[in-house]
């Protein structure tokens, strides 16, 4: 199993490790709910570095990324970043990624750790295939580079102190003014950080990215900062609930080759109208054929065990059918009640819609709500 | 380190059994909840359930996941605690007073020969 630069950090912490996708990770220090509630109320930090990096860079590095990826990369200034899919030619998610544009011409890529060789696999492919060799840089910096995310309300005012030089790219004057998405090459030491606003738990924060001899020098610098504001280390456990509670998708759970981001609902990350892309043609008549099937969320709405994933979804009623099962699903510590995602037949994805959950051989009431299922006070 | 009563028999599987008479109570250790951390929802086994030892009788539920329980003797059920199942978080709090499972009533024929002392199962789990 591979492990992060901040493995002997998490077994300092007394973090319990287990395997993620190939990584010796922490799943927890203290408790899931413990963490998770710390994120929601005041702070947590992540290890992030099992997460992949791609430098993609040089004059055809634009139109290259446009085409390999949902969203519009043309839309994005130096210094800002957006959610995108890679999709297959069916339309079908290879990955789920951030791309940000850290210069005119460069870019970097955040990618699932599960999927890194697969993706620069099928990146190093389309340059091949474009034959823009020349034109295009690709780099996969995945084992050179530590991440963490440091998430929660009480992250913004405590940024300054871990970064407290101005941004080197002017082009903001502190990372604390940076916006959603946006993202400044930022003093740490004598390295630099990329330093972004993002996350993956539905609250304020950042993601770190700095060359892996330096992150275990962040992490410590970030405990230290955030402790008398109540910021605790995370693992992914916390990381799991927090996200589904806010309904982010996880690949291999909501996203996987066969499903589009459509399906998924991620519609607004596809950009339909902004000319050719991989994936598109296939989606544009899978949508013009109707979706087969609908990401929803649902909250259990019997007293139950919390749903898992791979539990079947059932329709109500005289003839129940078998929906499609449980994607993602937990027991959510901030609302005390079993969540989770499904993918269901789209006569069954509105909100209100009642179904249940399997669990053990019994059947659960739930319903289809809103997305996301936990909203920021 | 552990709280590991010495007055109570162990089950390899992180079950306790504290025997008077003919009648055993059974929970999950303090090793056992620790492990668990968070338990979010209790699934206990209908009273009059005849189980053989080593039977899956009950479930104790984390965020993370669901962990079997299994009979730590062999019995009948005669009483189930309700208020473990009203608020689970008593398995993390007290898992050997308020958090106890079931109660059963153990068959004339089960000798216990395959339960551990508190010192073998302490052994078992590490010395933590």
């Amino acid at each position: 199993m591979k492990r992060t630069p901040l493995y002997a950090a998490h077994q300092r912490l007394g973090g319990k490790l287990i395997e993620f996708g190939g990584w010796e990770m922490p799943v927890q220090y203290t408790s899931i709910a413990d963490e998770h509630l710390a994120v929601r109320r005041a702070a947590g930090i992540f290890d992030i570095s099992h997460m992949g990096e791609v430098a993609v860079s040089g004059p055809g590095a634009e139109a290259f990324l446009n085409n390999a990826l949902t969203n519009d990369v043309r839309k994005l200034e130096p210094g800002w970043g957006q959610y995108s899919i890679m999709c297959n030619h069916k339309g079908g998610a290879i990955d789920d990624l951030y791309v940000y544009r850290t210069g005119k011409t460069s870019f970097l890529l955040i990618i699932n750790a599960s999927r890194i060789e697969v993706d620069v696999a099928w990146l190093k492919q389309l340059c091949k295939e474009a034959g823009a060799a020349g034109t295009i840089q690709l780099e996969d910096i995945s084992d050179k580079m530590g991440a963490v995310a440091v998430q929660g309300p009480a992250v913004r005012v405590m940024i300054d102190s871990v970064f407290p030089s101005k941004p080197l790219d002017g082009t903001v004057e502190r990372c604390s003014d940076l916006k959603k998405n946006q993202v400044a090459r930022c003093a740490f030491g004598t390295t630099e950080a990329w330093v972004a606003s993002t996350g993956y738990t539905g609250e304020d924060g950042f993601e770190i990215v700095v060359p892996a001899e330096h992150i275990e020098a962040v992490w410590n610098k970030v405990l230290e900062t955030g402790a008398s504001a109540g910021l605790k280390p995370c693992g992914l456990g916390a990381r799991d609930t927090l996200r589904t509670e806010v309904c982010y998708p996880l690949y291999g759970h909501e996203l996987d080759e066969q499903t589009t981001p459509l399906e998924a609902g991620l519609g607004f990350f596809v950009s339909m109208d902004k000319g050719p892309f991989i994936g598109k043609d296939a989606m544009a008549q899978l949508k013009a054929a109707g979706l087969p099937k609908r990401l929803v969320a649902f909250r259990m709405t019997d007293r139950s065990a919390p749903p898992r994933p791979h539990y079947p979804i059932w329709s109500k009623g005289v003839d129940p059918q078998q929906l499609g099962q449980v994607a993602s699903g937990t027991q959510s510590p901030s609302l005390n009640v079993g969540i989770g995602m499904a993918y269901v037949p789209p006569q069954f994805a509105t909100p209100d819609t009642a179904i249940d959950v399997e669990i053990r051989g019994k059947r659960f009431a739930a319903c289809v709500v809103r997305k996301p299922i936990y909203r920021k006070q | 380190m552990s709280n590991i009563p010495s007055d109570l028999k162990y089950a390899k599987s992180h079950e306790w059994a504290r025997l008077s008479g003919d009648i055993a109570v059974v929970g999950i250790t303090d090793h056992a909840q620790h492990e668990l951390t968070d338990v979010v929802f209790v699934e206990l086994p209908q009273v009059g359930k005849d189980l053989k030892a080593g039977d899956t009788c009950a479930v104790v539920e984390s965020v993370k996941t669901a962990s079997d329980i299994y009979a730590p003797l062999a019995g009948k059920i005669t009483e189930v605690n309700q208020a473990v199942a009203d608020n689970p978080a008593l398995v993390n709090t007290d898992p050997y007073g308020q958090g106890w499972l079931f109660k059963m009533q153990v068959a004339a024929s089960e000798k216990g020969s395959e339960l551990l002392t508190p010192e073998q199962y302490r052994d078992q789990i590490g010395g933590a």
